[in-house]
């Protein structure tokens, strides 16, 4: 029976420079943090980054990793303007492929299936069409009509975080929202998945708990077990996501050395010694969550 | 009777924009947007669909900030990805606040400036805007209604699309787009004009026509008669102040406005 159990850094190990990476999450929730650290921590260079973003996109952008995003929005919610991602694109320091949200979903959604496009309306009349050469239009072969045909975005891994998952990689969910990781898991040839808390398989079984499990074993290479692995986003109902350390994050961006700053506070060292810093994983638990 | 602050009545008058819906769901992005489609849905057509603004679709708007044991009463599970469905079924009305907006109604949130490679401002990002602007209807809050954000030429990203000829596509026409009212702080617009040329409906009181054509940055159509916006009854204002207990709107059309 596959164990895929593994730490962050074999994680890592597994990606090479240049490689397409999606990030699950939405914004500033439930972003697998602890990985994007690790990743911080590496030589990795020239990645293809492709995420409902959050400080995830910023703080790899922030440190050079970001040869080309795959984008909708990169927003911190109730700081609407994620600034190390400003400052990237503002420089020109990134290429970028901007789209609408549900054209990302669908992108996911054709590569899960193994189809090279899905056809849609989404996008029409707009300037994604005309800052994205690369996605084409389409005949319909049932109306006179020309049809958006978003291609597929395959990813050479995917990272997620979850609220639990066992060894053999059946991941839970218990926040109110999935976002769009299930979706992930399938566009991706290896999906890494870090969990707060690592349980027997028996867990599962118990009462409805199986209902919050939303892709397949198959479609998860390995489980990295990392509490408050979210932080500083949120990991619902655990926990929320830590206002005050995102506004020290964002505040950050306004000093010269401010990114160098936060990285010798809160990057190089170990995630214990970040957990620490952060106020202790019991804190972290008692982060309320947002109110919307 | 007290003065009626602007933004009540700008609220007001926006939740007009749902009235004849029927059962779509309504999204007004931002606390103003939010509370004019919670006002329509608790008073004008209780037959709307909102969410609670994370991801379950509730049967009466949820109140805005912090809930002092107020449960959304939950109707179903509305996920990000369940909300696309909805989009592209097309049942669906959106309240959002562009950054610009162009005379076809095109709207952009995604950056400032003229060289998309190195923005002069990077904003958020497209976001929903294409997939909102091509599947359902769409109305607009403008709270600093001016030509930077009402502006001449085209939107520096068209992220929503407008009623501009030159960019259907093959089969397609100006009637796929559905853009319904501008709500601002000056006025009450809408693209009904010729050729769906930009509206004045109406004028909130003590603005001139003068006014808003200097503050828009394109031309636009004066129907012989203009209405002044009507004031918010004191059932809605009532309403207002319940759905917004912590009175979060005061802030929206910024400090001492």
């Amino acid at each position: 029976m596959a164990n895929k159990q593994m730490s962050a850094a074999a994680v890592v190990a597994q990606i090479k420079d240049g490689m397409t990476i999606g990030i699950g999450g939405w914004g500033p929730r439930r972003k697998p943090m602890a990985l994007v650290r690790e990743i911080l921590r590496s030589p990795l260079k020239d990645l293809t980054v492709v995420s409902y973003g959050g400080a995830d996109v910023g703080m790899l952008c922030a440190a050079g990793k970001v040869k080309k995003l795959v984008f909708a929005f990169v927003s911190l919610d109730f700081i609407p303007l994620e600034p190390y991602f400003r400052a990237a694109r503002q420089s020109g320091a990134i290429e970028i492929m901007e789209i609408d949200e549900g054209l990302f979903l669908l992108g996911l959604k054709a590569a899960g299936m193994r189809i090279p496009f899905i056809p849609t309306r989404v996008g029409l009349g707009t300037d994604v069409l005309k800052r994205n050469p690369d996605i084409r239009l389409v005949s319909s072969p049932y109306d006179g009509k020309q049809w958006v045909a978003m291609p597929a975005l395959p990813l050479d891994v995917a990272l997620l975080h979850v609220d639990r998952a066992d060894v053999r990689g059946v991941c839970q969910i218990k926040g109110p929202d999935m976002y769009m990781d299930d979706l992930f898991a399938r566009a991706s040839r290896n999906t890494f998945v870090s969990c707060d808390e690592l349980v027997e398989s028996s867990y599962f079984a118990q009462g409805d708990e199986a209902r919050y499990v939303f892709w397949e074993r198959s479609q998860t290479t390995g489980v990295v077990h990392l509490p408050c692995g979210a932080h500083p986003s949120s990991c619902a109902p655990l926990y929320g996501f830590d206002v005050a350390h995102f506004k020290e994050y964002a505040a950050s961006a306004k000093e010269a050395d401010g990114w160098q700053q936060y990285t010798n506070r809160y990057v190089q060292c170990a995630e214990s010694e970040y957990l620490e810093r952060v106020g202790g994983a019991e804190a972290v638990r008692k982060l309320p969550l947002p109110v919307y | 009777m007290a003065e009626i602050n602007l933004i009540d009545r700008m609220i007001c008058c926006a939740a007009q924009a749902w009235k004849d819906d029927g059962e779509v769901l309504a999204t007004g992005i931002g606390v103003a947007a939010r509370l004019a489609a919670s006002v329509c849905m608790a008073s004008i057509n209780n037959d709307l669909m909102m969410t609670d603004s994370e991801a379950w679709l509730v049967s009466e708007p949820v109140p805005l900030g912090a809930r002092k044991g107020y449960e959304p009463q939950r109707e179903t599970w509305m996920g990000f990805s369940r909300i696309f469905d909805n989009v592209w079924g097309g049942k669906r009305h959106a309240m959002v606040g562009p950054t610009q907006i162009d005379r076809f109604g095109q709207a952009n949130i995604s950056m400032i400036g003229a060289d998309y490679a190195r923005p002069k401002s990077m904003m958020l990002g497209v976001r929903g805007f294409p997939g909102n602007s091509i599947n359902h209807a769409n109305s607009f809050f403008v709270p600093n209604h001016s030509p930077k954000v009402m502006v001449a030429g085209e939107v520096d990203m068209v992220a929503s699309a407008g009623y501009n000829p030159a960019r259907l596509e093959q089969g397609w026409s100006l009637e796929d787009i559905d853009i319904r009212y501008v709500v601002t702080n000056l006025c009450l617009m809408d693209f009904g004009g010729p050729q769906h040329q930009a509206r004045l409906l109406s004028l909130h009181p003590g603005v001139s026509l003068e006014q808003v054509q200097q503050a828009t940055g394109f031309a636009m159509h004066v129907p012989e008669q203009v209405q002044q916006t009507p004031d918010p009854t004191d059932a809605q204002l009532a309403l207002l102040a319940r759905l917004d207990p912590h009175n979060l709107r005061a802030t929206v059309l910024g400090a001492g406005a």
